[in-house]
């Protein structure tokens, strides 16, 4: 038995983590708090972008933290309509075909992301998917703090968490599958027999035509 | 007497031109060897749109093609691939001038449901500026990619079964030729193991429908895939297509080209190089010293740029197996030279270019592809090697394969033969888990990679010379482990291979050395008592 593990932002689908994050800053409960969230996003934005330079973990904190004051409610409430406006068309047709494939040849889907949860599930059923591992909110009095639940979803800790669902689950990770577009995945895509590189960035395309890992360009078709 | 086209050397004979992939090596073989050439290229048809539109208008075994038109009615026009011919043909190719008075004909007779795939079976999808070569701008512009696409053997719910032969082997083809209300397939048939019953039945099959020929007991069954009468392979082919003929209607369009592979100022590299002018020897002179000095990509890049200036020398429509016939009588014509004698050793320069890597580089597998399969099978009757003689190929065999293209194959050559070679057991063991890799189906499906499956397929390939030559020595490898993976010895000369093949060859051997590109095949009579039992020549 075996399991394919996809990463989704720039995997599965064209966006990444900061759209579904300024689908719910623009979306709140009144047009001044929108205003002042988002505004207070801008202000953050150099934080992001050097938290990105230092590693994805770093960003994946940072980004977070703009969720911090929001409702659980209120996230719940809007995740149909955020994963539907937001994720569901920009799942790239080649990523659902690759995936009906692997639930085809009996394989578990999983999806590894950094993203959060509740969209994540409903990526998975929209997919097919048998399992999520993504990020959860913290939540103090049902409003979310802005920090992450460990373990935090990104870079090696995936690789780590692959491990463990795939003990949990007793599939030989050597017949396992990894795909993922990101140099950050690396470790994730390392540690299963059969890993590829989806519509890569170019450091992970220079260490896919290293290592001889199928390329996959799923954005082109 | 020997044909014109065999040569034997003398102590004063110039070294011999071989390819070494898309380098050239110059060899100094041993006097009494002989060297066979490929015939000079025949005429070409004067007017081939003429003869086209007379093809389809005087068909055989068939009528006409504007009569089994209809308004309403439903037509698939099918095509070969890019694989067909080598090296891709000066524009207009063949395929263009066919489809266009094809297209033409439809539209007279309001036929305007129609869609033109291109029949690649597993092979990997053609690139847009491919097909734009091939069926020409116009046609391009007019159906590209709603109406004019690659076939798809993977596609959910793409395949449908047609039938079965009286031996149980499934006739599954593409959806779209099981809805037709006929079939016309526009052929271009570069060798004799081209076309016939493989175009539709091959060209439009999946996995399923392969399974019954592309394996190795049936390929070790075939003596000379290029001798459809001795070919397995092409029985049982033959016996699917007719299953799939019997279904369907199918119009069968199949062109001859000639072997004019090479432009005017590189033709004499077919001739014998004691016939080489001094202009033609300083020609090669410095066409070496440029290939030997340039980088990788400059190198595949000039050869690539050089489409080759074929031309039609037949076109043939209408019922399947008599169309074939008259192709098959053309190709013969052009590439048959009749040789007498097998040999001890057998010296082959491998070139650049085979059916699986067109605008991409010949990677190990399908070094083996070239010398064991198609080059051993050059040849109709006997063998032109005898049973365990020696093949000498010239090839540096480096270690790289087209990520793009052929990804599988590097896992089946790095993880797979250093566990085994014998076929059997790699169609056993591995060939199904292959062919349900979802990121090899992937990248077949989305990109221009082949289907997982053909990387076993290319080592099924080579399985008749494997079983009838006795050692394959490497002269020119840039490495070692790449030849002793495919089970090759090694040699850093050709004076040097020669001398390890005579450990095993009888006193005196007998070498022959098949000088190709173009393309040629030999034709020996059978031994009385193997054409009376029909054995393994």
């Amino acid at each position: 038995m075996a399991a394919c593990y996809f990463d989704v932002d720039g995997t599965l689908v064209r966006t990444n983590l900061v759209h579904p994050t300024l689908f719910y800053l623009a979306n709140q409960a009144t047009p001044a708090r929108t205003l002042g969230r988002l505004a207070g996003a801008v202000m953050r934005a150099p934080l992001l972008g050097l938290a990105e330079l230092r590693d994805r973990r770093a960003f994946n904190e940072a980004l977070f933290q703009l969720y911090g004051g929001m409702s659980e409610d209120r996230l719940l409430l809007l995740a149909d309509e955020a994963y539907d406006k937001v994720l569901r068309g920009a799942v790239y047709p080649g990523a659902k075909d690759l995936v009906r494939r692997c639930r085809d040849e009996g394989h578990d889907v999983v999806i590894v992301s950094g993203a959060l949860d509740f969209l994540m599930e409903r990526l998975a059923k929209d997919l097919g998917a048998s399992d999520v591992i993504a990020n959860r909110l913290e939540f103090s009095d049902r409003v979310a703090t802005g920090r992450i639940l460990p373990p935090v979803v990104a870079g090696p800790t995936k690789a780590v968490l692959l491990r463990e669902h795939a003990r949990r689950n007793g599939h030989d990770l050597e017949r396992c599958f990894a795909f993922s577009d990101s140099y950050s995945d690396v470790p994730m895509l390392s540690v299963v027999g059969h890993a590829s590189a989806v519509n890569p960035d170019a450091a992970l395309a220079r260490l896919a035509k290293a290592h001889r890992w199928p390329i996959l360009h799923l954005d082109r078709t | 007497m020997n044909h014109p086209s065999v040569v034997t050397l003398t102590r004063r004979s110039a070294p011999r031109a071989l390819f070494a992939g898309d380098r050239f090596v110059e060899v100094d073989l041993p006097p009494g060897t002989r060297v066979i050439y490929p015939k000079p290229p025949m005429a070409g048809l004067k007017d081939p749109d003429a003869a086209i539109r007379y093809a389809l208008n005087h068909p055989v075994g068939a009528d006409p093609l504007h009569a089994q038109l209809r308004p309403g009615m439903r037509v698939l026009i099918a095509m070969d691939d890019i694989s067909l011919p080598l090296p891709q043909m000066k524009r207009p190719d063949v395929r263009e001038r066919v489809l266009t008075v094809v297209l033409e004909q439809l539209a007279d007779h309001g036929v305007d449901d129609f869609d033109i795939v291109i029949a690649t079976s597993v092979h990997r999808k053609m690139t847009a500026a491919e097909v734009r070569w091939i069926v020409g701008d116009k046609i391009f512009d007019a159906y590209w990619p709603k109406r004019l696409y690659n076939h798809d053997a993977e596609e959910p719910d793409g395949m449908r079964l047609i039938g079965e032969t009286e031996l149980g082997e499934k006739v599954v083809l593409s959806r779209q030729a099981a809805e037709a209300d006929l079939i016309i397939y526009v052929n271009l048939n570069l060798v004799p193991m081209d076309g016939g019953h493989k175009s539709v039945a091959v060209g439009l099959c999946g996995y399923e429908s392969l399974k019954p020929h592309h394996n190795p007991k049936v390929m070790r069954k075939c003596h000379s895939y290029m001798d459809p009468k001795s070919s397995e392979l092409n029985t049982v082919v033959e016996r699917m297509g007719r299953v799939a003929n019997k279904n369907l209607k199918v119009f069968t369009i199949e062109t001859t080209i000639n072997n004019r592979m090479f432009d005017r100022p590189l033709a004499f590299l077919a001739r014998d190089e004691d016939s080489w002018s001094g202009t033609e020897r300083a020609a090669f002179k410095a066409m070496k010293y440029a290939l030997d000095r340039a980088p990788d990509g400059a190198r595949e890049g000039i050869f690539k740029r050089v489409p080759s200036p074929f031309d039609l020398t037949g076109v043939n429509a209408g019922e399947t197996e008599a169309v074939h016939a008259r192709t098959l009588q053309r190709c013969f014509e052009q590439y048959v030279v009749p040789v007498e004698g097998q040999a001890d050793i057998l010296v082959c320069g491998i070139p650049y270019i085979s059916p699986y890597n067109v605008n991409a580089f010949l990677n190990p597998l399908l070094v083996t592809v070239m010398a064991q399969g198609y080059l051993f099978n050059m040849y109709r009757g006997r063998p032109l090697v005898k049973k365990n003689g020696t093949l000498i190929i010239t090839h540096p065999c480096t270690d790289r394969f087209d990520e793009a293209q052929h990804a599988p194959y590097v896992e089946f050559v790095h993880r797979l033969l250093p566990e085994t070679r014998d076929a059997y057991q790699l169609h056993k063991r591995f060939e199904a888990e292959f062919a349900k890799n979802p990121a090899y189906l992937a990248m077949y499906r989305h990109g221009n990679a082949y289907h997982p499956v053909h990387a076993f397929f290319m080592w099924y390939w080579g399985e008749a010379g494997r079983q009838h030559i006795g050692r394959v020595i490497v002269v020119g490898a840039d490495n070692q482990y790449i030849p002793k993976l495919l089970g090759y010895e090694t040699a850093r000369s050709m004076h040097e291979a020669l001398e390890m093949a005579k450990d095993t060859a009888p006193p005196s051997p007998d070498i022959t050395c098949l000088h190709l590109p173009p393309i040629l095949m030999t034709e020996m009579a059978p031994l009385r008592e193997e054409a009376s039992v029909g054995g393994t020549p």
